[in-house]
């Protein structure tokens, strides 16, 4: 008996012709962020992936946990491969299902409102489902889940059968070797990283950004942020989060190229020059272009931010048309249609809530207006933009920019 | 490099070198335990008995009398939580003050919880309780009044002889516990004279080391531990003992106390040099600390400014200063200590407290005023905003 991990790929296998593009970044992803956990073999047959540790004393909790934060899996099993041979199945399935009702007696606890126990009789419901790959196999599948079910049944009694709900189920996958598993761990979709090109994302700190890149990065775009620091009027500390949301981010993309561009001057200027309740909205403007010219630089081909209807004065209707109106590339805003409720929901499942809701005072909060416009007019607002300095301070903030890669 | 100009002397000191020479040469050669039998063990236990002796003297008090701790929020939650526990029929009544440190601050909630009747004692604008009010809520349920000695915001000091006369006269079986962290090492303090008979205080405050302090308990008290284990400090306080950083404790109080009249003038005459040179400017401010605080803390309001804007441009000029409330956005972290002195809430936004040591100098004043006058008009929060309606 060797344990091995499973993993299985959704999606993916409805591409056509491109689907070993897929299959091998999917492959190399997976590899990526297993690193450090031990030698493995990573193989790939029948739309699975199958993960072999050469050591038997391998994390096999962690690496669950870092490949249900790979995206392109839909669901990691850790299983027992034994020879497919029926005496050997049985006795494999006999040992499995022992330890799991321990587990599970363990997990429901002595308080629960049904107590699952190996010293209970008939206490745990199972099914056996049966696959047979390998049509060489002398039995049926509906013969090996009768036969094997019926086997298990005699000689545990604390099981018994129940089809329809049942507490867990057996899976026996016959093909050149057998794989028996009781547990499906769901992981998020999606498609691998690196498969959809690559985009810029705004990261401010706040709750939203985090989120609209992980839900970019989850249909396979590989993501670079960008970070507008403005200190002195905000604190170091402020960096040091949005570094620390990056890191978050990072597990579930390999890598995050973080840009943090010096945004100070351009605030100051914008907060001198232009009236106070277009303060918000010049500024978005800024940080749209500059973001622009770093995506260029790093060969990004889209925008991503986390923005979400109507939820701030920037983020009305006319808000959003006025920023987009600086930039030619796409931008993508996939929290556009989500309550906060929901993007909170994302935020903690993906592990950057707690982090977003530090309060250090970041730059949206010092430069504000008591009552910014929701509906400005894009040609008023490129007047007041006229008297700025803007061109020349961009570059500077662009050629000032600091860029390191967190996740490596 | 440029000069820096360290003015947070009240969130901690720097060491004083012979303080970490003395420590690192413990940690390197007199590595043993107290409680070990063999010469290492006794050698250490040696030098904590000096510490307790220099420690005890500094407070006129009985080395049996201190006891050390991890620092002063140990000894705060010690002091309280040690002596209602021993004495559970002391009564259920307890009084503080609202401007306390959180580390007794937050005892007292807890307690509230556990069914304890606490008043918090208002203070005025100068910071000061008032002891009528005080002698109002003492009362023969009255188990224990805490009171910080020097206020870690503004500097404010209480009069701590009228606070014992109150007790005296109204309930003598109340104990005194005063919160001494800022006023140690500054200011005299002598416990047994003063009717105080819980002292909490904390070394890295005074260039010693951080994770040591002590809590003087007098004769007449009876504790009960917090923290039980192997019976260290005559069973008060278990764990083994941080015998380098006691060590270092006890050297800082002496170098300390050896200087306390002479760096309490020059000191003194800082912060005048300070206020005097800021009213020359034409920076609109008011000096929130009373003109009778412990001239080590000097804590200001700055008219439309951000307190945190302005931390971070003095600590681009090297000068690194402290607010009360962290992030101006969130009402809930403004300063609970400026808030009960009636001060208003756009001034506390902008409130820094300046806090010195002996190690500070004229010039230093002279130039952070400077850079104050620098900095203030590019951050004030009305720069440059006007109204494009029409």
């Amino acid at each position: 008996m060797k344990k091995v991990i499973l993993v299985r790929y959704g999606e993916i296998i409805l591409k056509g012709l491109n689907r070993p593009v897929f299959e091998d970044k999917l492959m190399s992803n997976i590899k990526k962020s297993l690193y450090g956990l031990g030698k493995i073999s990573v193989t790939r047959s029948q739309a699975r992936i199958y993960i072999e540790p050469e050591n038997e004393s391998y994390d096999f909790d962690e690496a669950v946990s870092r490949l249900t934060k790979v995206f392109g899996i839909v669901s990691v099993s850790i299983v027992w491969k034994i020879d497919s041979d029926f005496e050997e199945i049985k006795k494999y399935s006999l040992q499995m299902i022992n330890q799991y009702i321990n587990e599970l007696s363990r997990k429901t606890g002595r308080n629960a409102a049904r107590v699952i126990s190996a010293d209970i009789p008939g206490s745990a419901a199972f099914k056996v489902e049966a696959k047979r790959g390998d049509k060489k196999f002398p039995m049926q599948s509906p013969e090996i889940c009768m036969e094997l079910g019926g086997y298990l049944l005699e000689n545990i009694p604390a099981l018994r059968v129940d089809v329809n709900s049942p507490d867990f189920i057996l899976y026996v996958e016959v093909r050149e070797s057998t794989y028996i598993y009781c547990d499906i761990i769901p992981a998020f979709g999606g498609l691998p990283v690196g498969t959809n090109g690559k985009a810029m994302l705004l990261l401010s700190g706040g709750i939203d950004s985090p989120v609209a890149g992980w839900m970019m990065a989850k249909r396979g775009m590989e993501i670079e942020a960008v970070h507008f620091y403005s200190y002195p009027y905000t604190s170091e500390r402020a960096k040091e989060k949005v570094i620390s949301l990056a890191r978050i981010l990072a597990q579930y993309c390999n890598r995050i190229k973080l840009h943090i561009v010096p945004f100070t001057d351009i605030q100051l200027e914008i907060n001198d020059k232009c009236p106070q309740e277009h303060l918000t909205i010049i500024m978005r403007r800024a940080m749209m272009m500059i973001s622009e010219r770093i995506a260029e630089k790093s060969r990004a081909q889209a925008l991503i931010t986390g923005e979400s209807l109507g939820q701030v004065a920037s983020q009305t209707m006319q808000s959003l048309a006025v920023t987009n109106a600086v930039v030619e590339m796409p931008v993508f805003r996939p929290l556009i249609g989500m309550d906060k409720n929901e993007v909170i929901e994302i935020a903690r499942k993906i592990g950057t809530f707690e982090t977003s809701v530090l309060p250090y005072e970041d730059c949206c909060t010092v430069f504000v207006a008591k009552h910014p416009k929701t509906r400005p007019r894009l040609r008023e607002i490129e007047e007041h933009e006229a008297v700025l300095n803007l061109e020349e301070l961009m570059e500077i903030a662009v050629n000032n920019t600091e860029t390191m890669v967190i996740g490596e | 490099m440029k000069h820096e100009v360290y003015l947070d002397n009240s969130a901690t000191t720097r060491q004083y070198d012979e303080v970490i020479s003395l420590m690192a040469d413990i940690a390197s050669n007199k590595y043993g335990n107290p409680s070990s039998l063999h010469t290492r063990g006794i050698e250490a236990e040696k030098i904590i008995r000096s510490a307790r002796e220099t420690i005890a003297s500094t407070l006129r008090a009985d080395p049996g009398e201190i006891i050390f701790t991890s620092g002063g929020t140990e000894a705060n939650n010690l002091a309280i939580r040690g002596y209602l526990d021993a004495n559970p029929r002391a009564g259920r009544h307890l009084i503080t003050t609202k401007i306390e440190h959180p580390s007794v601050l937050e005892v007292y909630r807890h307690l509230e919880s556990q069914g304890y009747r606490v008043d918090y004692l208002d203070v005025d604008e100068n910071g000061h309780i008032v002891i009528e009010q005080l002698k109002e809520k003492i009362c023969s349920e009255t188990a224990i009044i805490s009171v910080i000695l020097v206020n870690n915001e503004t500097g404010t000091i209480q009069n701590i002889e009228d606070i014992a006369a109150a007790r005296d006269a109204l309930n003598p079986g109340t104990v005194i516990h005063a919160d001494a962290v800022q006023a140690y090492g500054k200011i005299r303090i002598m416990p047994s004279r003063t009717g105080i008979d819980l002292l909490s205080i904390s070394y890295h405050k005074i260039h010693g080391p951080m994770g040591v302090g002590a809590l003087y308990a007098s004769k007449r008290i009876k504790l009960k531990p917090l923290l039980f284990g192997g019976g260290q400090e005559s069973l008060m306080r278990s764990g083994t003992e941080n015998v380098p950083g006691i060590a270092g404790f006890g050297l800082a109080a002496r170098m300390t106390f050896e200087k306390i009249d002479e760096n309490f003038e020059k000191v003194a005459s800082l912060k005048r040099r300070f206020i005097e040179g800021l009213a020359s400017t034409d920076i609109a401010h008011h000096v929130n600390s009373p003109q009778d605080a412990l001239p080590y803390i000097i804590n200001i309001a700055f008219e439309n400014v951000r307190a945190e804007v302005l931390l971070h441009h003095l600590e681009q000029k090297g000068i690194y200063v402290s607010t009360g409330s962290a992030c101006s956005s969130h009402k809930k972290n403004r300063s609970h200590v400026l808030s009960s002195m009636n001060i208003p809430p756009q001034l506390i936004d902008g409130s820094v407290r300046f806090s010195l040591s002996g190690d500070n100098n004229d010039e230093e004043m002279d130039l952070t005023v400077k850079a104050l006058e620098d900095i203030i008009p590019v951050i004030n929060i009305n720069r440059g905003k006007r109204s494009g309606r029409k």
